[in-house]
């Protein structure tokens, strides 16, 4: 019904075009007269929108008693913008936390540009090498680079390290556990169900509770291990035990008849695994990986857990400063905004891994 | 939420005291000054005037000074502190498991809590206390006047339960306008939908500073409820639980002496006064006997001033808090603050 509509409507003017509009809106009196209504509330809406967050605002001011009352207040965001970014960092080697949040965005470019698809494998070993890069750059302790003690990282940078080192390390630990789940060697894939369900079963508030407060109890004293280690390792853990089971999903989607195929070509259990498994089940299944990461990106905020400022904990942290108190509205438009950035380019990029994929599919059935 | 954190840190508090032997007197002391460095667990950067972060990165506050004088006082420098910022519902249990020396984060002393945990409260620095922030247009001038009021209070809390209480003791009427967040109390109240908001009087005062039209508000000077505010040790170690006690009144006795952060190396060569000779380690060897060095207290004056300029640095009329000092004035003065004789 709809297809037929869509393709008579390409044939006809574009004059008549606008009619079924006109009478899909105003068609009769009460019809005409609600669009009239809704759009009045919307215009006005979207007016003292404009208005609050453009035309009155103050993007420069001393503090909050410097801001035009009525409008915005994005100086705050604008005073804060070093530290909402790159923590606690001192200010000559802002550049290290800045590369950092340059390296995905040039990532992201890279792979979904036409130009580097033949250079699969290369994107493949940036996705990896990019949160190490990352994670040194913030460390630190070579030549050129100081060191930089943990307690001066937050921010975005610190949220964008910690979602990208424990994605990439659960990706290949969930691979592990959904294979062992699936293993037929009833020892493995029970330790395996155990691993997975225990882990899924917890809140991640509690993990991070227990590795604050229970770890240092159970470790032989002067023996400490970094914060930012303990968010990484259980964000790892946590999101392994779910990507497991959408790459089981995947698994149990590959067809049999593949398997067999393999093993009469004479594919060992592993050679099998590489060419012929896994490209089909993590390809099946791209859309709930892609849905885990823009989850684990979200999840980073709970690292306030063990003292870490993340990028909505610093936020949060700057409101009760005295010079900026009553600024709520402005600082938390600028997280959402950010936050939805960063998952809305996440989501892009599988979205065109899976058309590009789509694209290969029908190229090798025709 | 309180309940449970009080579970959690009776819990680990047990593991504690099963899995190793109780710990030795001097050991908290022993471990800073081996470390060179106090731990100090205080809020997320979220309660203004007691400890929050400025663009810097730097904290501030009451309890801040207080990380520092202490810091002053036991490590002769007032940077030598680490800042753990801690959520209300873990920082007992960080206390307890030794993550941190002390809390400095606006931990309310009740007997339940002093009891049940391994804890302790030194001393007292803030007398807080449940209040009304109102519109100045209303024309009350005390609590007692608001029969008939309808007030804004977060449900599930100690502040609902002691509203209730008091307009019941003082045989008045209200209607509460119960909300979950000081954000939507606060919106309530700016909508009219209530005529005061409860809550305790340090939190009103720096809402109100944060209102778009702070000078419409007031907060009433009625206390409904006791809020006791101190350092939080554990109760293993009297030594260490002496020395935060007393590095508060160092601040305490400075404002009595009237020495301040400007005038204390002048105090500390000149004064005649022999309790304020005995303070700054002029006369006598008081350091040593908590394991300090004798001039402790003047490095803690030094570092951060007496209380006075502590208190209206950070929370009083000239701060952005804009709070008066209420019951946290000497006891000479009519307040509640009292520090044990110099001697």
């Amino acid at each position: 019904m709809g297809i037929t509509t869509d393709s008579s409507s390409k044939s006809v003017s574009p004059g008549s075009a606008v009619s079924p509009l006109l009478r899909r809106y105003f068609g009769t009196p009460g019809r005409g007269l609600l669009s009239v209504l809704l759009a009045t509330v919307w215009a006005w809406a979207a007016w003292a929108l404009l208005r609050w967050a453009i035309l009155d605002a103050t993007w420069i001011a001393e503090d909050r008693s410097g801001c035009a009352p009525g409008g915005a207040c994005w100086a705050f965001v604008v005073a804060r913008i070093d530290q909402f970014l790159f923590g606690f960092y001192p200010p000559d080697e802002h550049w290290r936390p800045a590369l950092i949040l340059v390296l995905p965005v040039v990532l992201f470019a890279v792979a979904v540009s036409d130009r580097f698809q033949s250079q699969r494998q290369m994107i493949g070993a940036a996705i990896v090498l990019v949160p190490i890069a990352s994670l040194a750059l913030l460390v630190g302790g070579v030549p050129g680079m100081p060191h930089v003690p943990a307690d001066k990282w937050g921010g975005l940078a610190l949220t964008i390290v910690i979602a990208e080192t424990s994605f990439v390390a659960s990706m290949p630990f969930a691979v592990f556990l959904a294979l062992a789940r699936r293993s037929q060697m009833p020892v493995i894939s029970m330790l395996a169900t155990g691993f997975i369900e225990l882990w899924r079963g917890l809140p991640l508030v509690a993990i991070l509770f227990m590795a604050v407060i229970l770890l240092p109890l159970v470790l032989p004293p002067g023996f400490q291990i970094g914060r930012v280690e303990m968010a990484i390792t259980a964000l790892t853990i946590y999101s392994a035990a779910y990507l497991a089971e959408v790459v089981r999903g995947g698994l149990q989607a590959v067809p049999v008849g593949q398997l067999r195929a393999a093993s009469a070509l004479g594919f060992g259990y592993w050679r099998t695994l590489a060419y012929i498994t896994l490209p089909q089940a993590l390809g099946k299944v791209l859309p709930g990986i892609v849905n885990s990461a823009i989850a684990l990106v979200k999840d980073t905020s709970y690292v306030m857990i063990v003292g870490l400022f993340d990028f909505i904990n610093i936020v949060t942290a700057a409101l009760s400063d005295p010079k900026w108190l009553g600024s709520p509205t402005e600082a938390y438009l600028f997280v959402a905004a950010v936050y939805w950035l960063v998952c809305f380019g996440l989501s892009r990029w599988g979205r065109s891994i899976e058309i590009r994929s789509a694209r290969a599919r029908g190229v090798v059935r025709s | 939420m309180r309940v449970g954190s009080t579970i959690i840190a009776a819990l680990v508090g047990a593991a504690m005291s099963t899995a190793s032997a109780s710990a030795a007197e001097d050991d908290t002391l022993k471990a800073i000054k081996q470390r060179g460095e106090v731990t100090c667990g205080v809020s997320t950067g979220a309660t203004v005037g007691m400890s929050t972060l400025d663009d810097k990165g730097n904290w501030a506050g009451l309890e801040v000074d207080f990380c520092r004088a202490l810091a002053a006082a036991i490590l002769e420098s007032p940077e030598k502190v680490k800042f753990v910022p801690l959520e209300f519902k873990n920082a007992f249990a960080a206390l307890t498991s030794s993550s941190v020396d002390l809390l400095a984060r606006s931990a309310t002393w009740t007997y339940s809590r002093d009891a049940e945990m391994k804890l302790e409260w030194p001393v007292v620095y803030i007398y807080d206390g449940q209040g009304f922030l109102v519109r100045k247009a209303l024309g009350v001038k005390s609590a007692k006047e608001l029969d008939g009021a309808s007030i804004c209070v977060s449900g599930g809390t100690t502040t609902e339960l002691n509203l209730a209480d008091y307009f019941r003791t003082n045989n008045l009427k209200y209607t509460p306008i119960v909300a979950n967040s000081r954000e939507q109390n606060l919106a309530n109240l700016e909508a009219g939908r209530c005529d005061a908001y409860s809550n305790e009087r340090g939190g009103l005062a720096a809402n109100r500073a944060a209102l778009p039209k702070a000078d419409e508000y007031v907060v009433l000077p009625d206390v409904i409820s006791k809020e006791p505010l101190g350092p939080v040790v554990r109760q293993d170690d009297p030594r260490f639980r002496d020395i935060v006690a007393w590095t508060f009144y160092a601040w305490v006795l400075a404002e009595e002496f009237g020495i301040t952060k400007a005038n204390v190396a002048d105090e500390a060569a000149n004064s005649k006064n022999p309790e304020v000779q005995r303070l700054l380690g002029k006369t006598g060897d008081f350091g040593a006997k908590l394991g300090l060095a004798n001039d402790w207290a003047a490095r803690v004056i030094a570092t951060t001033g007496n209380y006075r300029e502590i208190y209206e640095r950070n929370l009083g009329t000239g701060s952005k808090v804009n709070l008066t000092r209420g019951q946290n004035e000497l006891w000479s003065k009519g307040g509640l603050l009292y520090a044990p004789p110099m001697r």
